[in-house]
């Protein structure tokens, strides 16, 4: 199948196309000890989140999905290929943003983004070409002859983004993309990551215990705690879901409003004194609520959408740990999956 | 160029064939190699054996030059076996050198800056990896060593005649067949150190080492325990071994001890170099060695157990 005619944020292309990752039973052990168990799911977003706590398996999920440590039974697909036999090919589509420190010493920027790109099969003028494009992307243009032992800390993060996305991959991992990074350089990063997702050139796992760098690039999330999912969460789903979700601030007659709310066919609950949690139906709209509290008298000071922060959901995780739902197995996307507790 | 555009694009242009792939390790690593002054000057000054050898051959087939000279042609070495099995060893001994400069820091700077899993996250094997280091060695190594060396059998060849070139075609596969088995024991054995050792000078020396102390240890044992079987462990004298066996110039050499008391022989040791098989298969066991070592370093990641 052609991966390249599919555009990654085409969602009519989602439903009967291969997703982006299928794990089957993924288990890994090193030297008996399992570090992932018996992972499933179909991922299929353009920008995939990967939490966890240290020692998670974060990383050793990204490095088997590289091929770097062999699966110790299951298997997992990337667009479709098996990572067992078709590791060539799945690493000619793919990018890797390392989390440690990683390039060759002696060499200018360039030529090691270069170098990688001719190692990816680029002949020698396209990797060039391509190495100058991708470090003018990342920003380090002016700084691409200069020697990579010499850059900062961020600088070294940007080369490490250059040379994963020289080849123009189809998917790319990047392993604590914004680690060590002050606030601006933060931003920068994360402003990247969001317009190559937005390209819809490729898809993104981005790996992470910072819950803000997910929450801003991620359209699902994985979330692992000793080597299992424990969630999996939609957040595109989440975010359209909790639209209806509302916290109102109210003064005057809250009790009769409340009454009304329900021949609006409403959920709802009293959070406080002047505090109400409702949940609209299908259907309802916003100013049916204004409606019904002016002629309940009352005011409606403040009106604010809530959902569960990634925080929430997150926290709840580690607290409840694994459950025993299987994530969703060549289901549509986002079909009763978002926001959900495993 | 479109370094203005900024966005990101995927590539879709043609890709180079996979089995050249391990080529683009030597062709970035002699960039830096050459940057060096002391191994340019060194790696020019491997030419002047060769073109010594090629005028001690013209003068062969010059009598304007001998008279010259004042030279008989007799007084010259003669052109057979052990003048290119001589030619095999400098040459080797050159190699050995070439590869102490060049060798030591290829995989131990991968290894130091983590960027091992840059290579293998590409459509990029552990085994490509290794033999495109190991070729930066081995192309260099060749440039000095066999290359030069049939072109002064063909250079021979073409002064002395086909018939002279026919019956000792067998001399050019020695030169390749000796020039190439000690240049894959140099290229294994250099990188196997540079992948356990990342200081240079301390894989330098090690390289150094493993020649000359096994040399030496050898030498010790042999007088210590009244035998030649140490030689074994001597990989000089392995290669040279192996150089004599394929130049047709091997001779199992046997000595005698004697040990007198008032006059009598009360001891007779008699020492036997070990067979022509014996220093191939230990060689052999060394590149196996080196391989499995490089096997186990050579990972994108460690695991640690």
């Amino acid at each position: 199948m052609d991966y390249a005619a599919a555009a990654p944020n085409d969602p009519q292309s989602h439903g009967s196309a291969p997703g982006v990752i299928t794990l089957d039973n993924l288990s890994v052990r090193f030297g008996g000890r399992p570090i992932l168990q018996e992972l499933r799911g179909e991922l299929r977003g353009r920008a995939i989140g990967l939490l966890g706590p240290n020692g998670a398996g974060k990383t050793t999920l990204i490095h088997t999905l590289l091929g770097f440590h062999p699966p110790s039974s299951g298997t997992a697909r990337i667009f479709d290929r098996d990572i067992r036999g078709d590791a060539n090919q799945i690493k000619s589509l793919i990018g890797y943003m390392p989390e440690r420190d990683s390039f060759i010493s002696k060499m200018s920027c360039v030529h090691f983004v270069r170098f990688m790109a001719e190692l990816s099969g680029l002949p020698p003028a396209a990797a060039l070409e391509r190495a100058h494009e991708a470090l003018f992307f990342v920003g380090l243009g002016e700084a691409r002859y200069r020697n990579v032992d010499t850059f900062s800390l961020g600088m070294k993060q940007l080369a490490k983004l250059a040379q994963a996305i020289v080849h123009g991959p189809k998917l790319i991992f990047l392993d604590e993309p914004t680690n060590g990074l002050d606030p601006p350089a933060r931003q920068r990063m994360i402003k990247m990551i969001r317009e190559i997702r937005d390209s819809g050139q490729a898809h993104i796992v981005l790996s992470s215990h910072l819950l803000r760098d997910v929450e801003e690039c991620c359209e699902e999330i994985l979330i692992l705690k000793e080597g299992r999912l424990v969630v999996y969460c939609n957040l595109e789903e989440e975010r359209k879901a909790n639209k209806k979700f509302l916290m109102l601030e109210t003064r005057g007659d809250q009790k009769a409003f409340a009454a009304s709310l329900s021949t609006l066919g409403c959920e709802y609950a009293v959070t406080g004194e002047h505090r109400l949690k409702v949940i609209l139906q299908d259907g309802t709209e916003i100013r049916d609520l204004y409606r019904l509290a002016s002629a309940a008298q009352m005011q409606i000071r403040r009106l604010t959408f809530k959902r569960d922060s990634l925080e929430d959901i997150f926290l709840k995780a580690m607290e409840n740990g694994a459950a025993e739902l299987p994530l969703p197995v060549g289901e549509g996307r986002g079909e009763g999956v978002s926001g959900r507790t495993i | 160029m479109a370094v203005l555009e900024r966005t990101y694009k995927q590539y879709e242009g043609r890709l180079t064939p996979e089995w050249s792939r391990f080529l683009i390790i030597p062709r970035h690593a002699y960039r830096d190699v050459f940057r060096s002054k002391l191994f340019t000057a060194f790696f020019a000054l491997s030419f002047l054996c060769p073109l010594i050898f090629a005028i001690l051959i013209y003068l062969h087939y010059n009598a304007s030059a001998l008279g010259l000279m004042r030279l008989n042609v007799r007084e010259l070495l003669p052109i057979d076996a052990s003048f290119f099995e001589a030619y095999v060893v400098i040459q080797g001994v050159t190699g050995f050198f070439l590869t102490m400069l060049a060798g030591p820091q290829q995989v131990s700077r991968d290894l130091t800056n983590n960027a091992l899993p840059l290579y293998l996250c590409r459509p990029f094997s552990r085994s490509e990896y290794v033999v495109g280091k190991m070729s930066i060695v081995i192309i260099l190594l060749s440039a000095i060593t066999w290359a030069p060396g049939l072109l002064l059998f063909l250079f021979q060849g073409y002064l002395e005649g086909w018939s002279w070139f026919a019956e000792n075609i067998w001399m050019a596969s020695a030169i390749f067949l000796g020039s190439l088995v000690w240049i894959l024991v140099l290229a294994l054995m250099s990188q196997t150190i540079s992948a356990w050792v990342k200081w240079r000078v301390a894989a330098r020396a090690a390289l150094l080492g493993v020649f000359f102390v096994s040399s030496v240890f050898a030498g010790v044992v042999n007088q210590l325990f009244a035998t030649r079987w140490a030689n074994i462990i001597s990989l000089y004298n392995l290669i040279a071994n192996v150089w004599a066996g394929l130049f047709g110039l091997f001779v199992r050499r046997t000595s005698e001890i004697q040990e007198f008391r008032q006059g009598r022989v009360i001891r007779e040791v008699v020492m036997s170099e070990p067979p022509l098989w014996a220093s191939w298969f230990a060689l052999f066991l060394i590149c196996a060695f080196c391989l499995w070592l490089l096997s186990r370093k050579v990972k994108a990641y460690e695991v640690v157990k």
